[in-house]
């Protein structure tokens, strides 16, 4: 089954349940197994979570929308994030050590620990980040 | 998220319903660290949790780490199948005293 949903969510923390609901409907249409659901509902909570918290961070209150696209084409799961808070450095993302114990950066650990892939891509003009997450399902 | 709390002697025990994610995180935290803070040993019952990411877990960090602190401990329990596995993928399940 090949498929692509798109939907658009206001840049903040109250709008995390409607993407964990958006996903868990994209996902039933699936008709993946619930474990691999929970996983993937994380992952992509995780990822809109960081939008919110790093993206815009010091920003209240925004109008802005952020963007969540899931495709499935041949078992390739791809979700695209596009946004357009402050510029992602890349290469300065990196989750805290597991074993230094204290809250936060736990995020981006999970998203790699249930994903096959998690790269931002320059070929959106219209936002600022494009992060795509993949995974062979 | 909801919330009910009961008390017995020095054991105050916090049982959370709902979802555990950003949104609520301060919420969790006010009427988590307060208890702990005041030196009860605190459980927090998750039987009724469906969903937690990283946001609720670093208020169970935050929590046990603020019970060292006073002297006093939280107990994590009756945990949820998802829950636990989200713990598990911490590699929480040995620091976090489970029940």
């Amino acid at each position: 089954m090949n498929l692509t949903e798109t939907k658009d969510f206001i840049v903040h923390t109250k709008s995390l349940k409607e993407v964990r609901v958006f996903s868990r409907e994209v996902f039933d249409k699936l008709k993946l197994d619930n474990e691999l659901k929970d996983e993937l509902v994380l992952a992509i909570a995780e990822a809109a979570q960081n939008i919110v918290k790093h993206a815009y961070k010091g920003v209240e209150d925004t109008k802005d929308h952020m963007q969540i696209k899931i495709s499935l084409n041949d078992n390739q799961l791809e979700i695209g994030f596009f946004d357009k808070g402050k510029p992602v450095v890349a290469e300065n993302i990196q989750h805290r050590k597991l074993d230094d114990i204290k809250p936060g950066g736990l995020g981006t650990y999970f998203i790699k620990q249930i994903m096959d892939d998690a790269v931002f891509k320059k070929d959106e003009q219209q936002w600022v980040n494009h992060l795509v997450l993949t995974k062979k399902i | 998220m909801s919330y009910k709390i009961t008390e017995e002697g020095n054991i105050s025990t916090v049982f959370l319903n709902g979802e555990i994610d950003m949104d609520v995180t301060e919420k969790a935290k006010e009427v988590i660290l307060p208890l702990v803070e005041a030196g009860k040993e605190v459980h927090l019952n998750l039987k009724d949790v469906s969903y937690m990411d990283s946001s609720g877990i670093s208020v169970l960090i935050e929590s046990h780490q603020k019970a060292l602190e006073s002297n006093t401990k939280v107990v994590v329990k009756e945990v949820s199948k998802s829950v636990l596995k989200v713990i598990m993928m911490a590699k929480l399940e040995q620091i976090l005293n489970l029940e």
